[in-house]
């Protein structure tokens, strides 16, 4: 049978016109949340261009975090352009812990000159300010540049904004099987597909450098793991072995993939050394172990096996040697871990009955509790700064990405607008 | 070898509503030819296979012929396994199924099958894809025990990515926790 594979070997930089595909909604939520007024900047020498508007995109990005809770615009009390049109008694009468002012110039050359001040109220004065200098291709990114200053100087956490994600889409009936691996702003703008298949395409992994994707795709009519580079389309294959070829995730170091492989019999964990090739086997049992996630440390795997009859979470040394240590007890379906990046907290999918919920466990205390409401919520997936968990969700029979805040308080929902999105995964840094 | 190897009218365990028949009759397996199909007679297969001999009304054809598997009222012209929630084996109705065709792939060495396994929606996607692999496998054992060759069956998986029912029904997820016999 003749598979047709379009690579689409598109390099990201190439970007022209930002399109949103995935439209994100604010579900739930704002409790707790800090109040903010991002005020509209004023736009010089030039009109304000209407998929870039930068105050619109960190009010928006500000909103999404579920940290804050930016006043709607047509509810601000005033409008100052500049630090000394700031009027402080009359914002903090309002309530208001932060504004945020700003401007974008156009130059002579084209370029736009972008500033922002941070004003804190209490304090009475500026806490933050730059200017960046940007093009109509790179406004988007300065926006999202500048919402992680504000979050990070607000939270003490360093901010995402300006990382992307990565999702497989799929449309599919009884006739139609079209996969694509696709790259997007976490905002869900600037969309890009890395690979298209009629096969399937599967569980996207970022390096820990944000330069490559591994991924599983199955256009050779097996299962095979690939590593592709982002910006120069470059992929190899890594691993196409008999059987299973999947779950394959980066040591912190970027160097290794940890994979499940059934060359060997079983579905177990083993270690591929990037460089050398050179592949070390982590498990060694007759159920199923798989979906082997790395500590921040690099020295222990978290994985999922069925060792003791159902999926459970175990965490083992990567050398094997060790006894797996079983992580879950409660119920009879934990599965697909993500470890927090501070390595305190392990996100999964908890399947009661036929209710399928993520759920966070502490590691230091051991204790577990659910964030979400399923009933088919899979692919949990921590942001790079530990404030939120990405994951795939149903809703009204429509696979979509969801997000929920890391005390479960805040969800989103990132709708797609054709067809099925899925297995979500979070970049650490933008490369 | 390539002989001709004529057994029974039998048997597909299934009925017509979905419910394990037992045979009533059952008679030893051995050698008369069979060269009418429609009537019950055996043709000295495996020994101890506990197929042989076998008669059943509204039953199908057993025939290792080379072009059995294309014939619609052939046992081997049904070619899905179907499985229990979160389970690995082959269940009772469909063991015979899959020796049938364990048997087939022995008495038909140039044959190859792929086995296609598949899970429903619940869990996760990759341990799904563990688990359809599991299920195939499982297949595939049953199918080494008839004499089929380790070279004739190749296996993959693609857990819940490839269902046939779209539903989220416990039927349609019944259909697609499944194994796809595939001839090559």
């Amino acid at each position: 049978m003749f598979r047709k594979i379009i690579i689409a070997l598109l390099c990201l930089s190439f970007t022209s016109v930002a399109q949103a595909v995935l439209k994100i909604d604010i579900t739930e939520g704002f409790e707790g949340a800090l109040p903010i007024a991002v005020i509209p900047f004023q736009w010089n020498g030039s009109a304000k261009i209407a998929n870039a508007d930068v105050s619109a995109i960190i009010m928006s990005d500000l909103a999404r975090s579920g940290k804050f809770s930016p006043v709607a615009e047509k509810d601000l009390i005033a409008r100052p352009q500049k630090l000394a049109d700031v009027h402080y008694k009359t914002w903090r009468i309002a309530g208001m812990d932060h504004i945020v002012i700003g401007s974008v110039d156009k130059q002579s050359d084209g370029s736009y000159q972008v500033e922002f001040r941070l004003i804190d109220i209490l304090k009475a004065r500026q806490v933050l300010g730059y200017s960046f200098k940007a093009t109509d291709k790179t406004l988007r990114a300065v926006a999202h540049q500048i919402s992680d200053y504000i979050f990070t100087q607000i939270t003490g956490l360093p901010g995402a904004f300006s990382t992307r994600i990565a999702y497989v889409t799929l449309k599919r009936d009884k006739s139609v099987y079209k996969s694509r691996l696709q790259v997007s702003d976490t905002d869900g703008y600037s969309p890009q597909t890395l690979l298209t298949s009629d096969e399937p395409i599967m569980s996207p992994a970022w390096s820990p450098d944000g330069s490559q994707l591994a991924y599983v795709s199955f256009e050779s009519g097996q299962a095979e793991i690939f590593t592709h580079n982002i910006r120069t389309g470059v992929r190899k294959s890594r691993a196409r072995f008999k059987g299973l070829n999947g779950s394959p995730a980066w040591s912190p170091d970027g160097k290794k993939l940890s994979m499940t492989l059934s060359k060997d019999g079983n579905p177990d964990i083993y270690i591929l050394d990037l460089a050398s090739g050179k592949l070390q086997r982590v498990t060694n049992h007759w159920s199923i172990d798989t979906e082997a996630v790395w500590m921040p440390d690099g020295k222990s795997l978290i994985y999922t096996s069925s060792r003791s009859g159902k999926p459970q979470l175990y965490k083992q040394s990567i050398t094997g040697k060790s006894k797996p240590e079983r992580l879950t007890y409660e119920g009879g379906y934990n599965a697909s871990a993500s470890i927090s990046p501070d390595g305190k907290f392990v996100a999964y999918v908890h399947g009661e009955g036929n209710i399928y919920r993520i759920a966070v466990l502490e590691l230091a205390t051991r204790s577990s509790r659910i964030l979400t409401d399923g009933p088919l919520d899979e692919s949990p997936e921590y942001a790079p700064n530990n404030s939120m968990i990405l994951f795939a969700s149903q809703e009204k029979r429509q696979a979509v990405l969801a997000a929920v805040s890391v005390d479960g308080r805040q969800k989103q929902r990132l709708a797609f607008t054709d067809g099925e999105v899925r297995e979500p995964s979070w970049a650490a840094v933008r490369y | 070898m390539k002989k001709l190897f004529f057994i029974l009218v039998l048997a597909l365990s299934i009925s017509a509503c979905g419910e394990r028949i037992k045979p009533d009759t059952e008679t030893g397996g051995d050698t008369t030819s069979a060269e009418n199909n429609g009537s019950a007679t055996a043709g000295g297969i495996n020994e101890g296979s506990g197929i042989g001999g076998v008669a059943l009304e509204g039953g199908k054809l057993v025939s290792y012929e080379k072009n059995a598997i294309a014939d619609p009222n052939n046992v081997l012209s049904e070619k899905v396994v179907y499985f229990a929630f979160d389970s690995k084996s082959v269940d009772d109705d469909y063991v015979e199924l899959v020796k049938h065709h364990g048997k087939y792939l022995s008495f038909n060495p140039d044959a190859s099958v792929r086995l296609e396994g598949h899970a429903d929606e619940r869990g996760t996607r990759e341990y799904n894809v563990a688990l359809a692999e599991k299920r195939a496998q499982s297949v595939k054992q049953l199918m080494l025990y008839e004499g089929a060759s380790n070279d004739q069956i190749s296996v993959i998986s693609y857990g819940e990515e490839k269902p046939v029912a779209f539903g989220h029904d416990e039927e349609s997820m019944s259909l697609n926790r499944r194994v796809e016999i595939v001839y090559q």
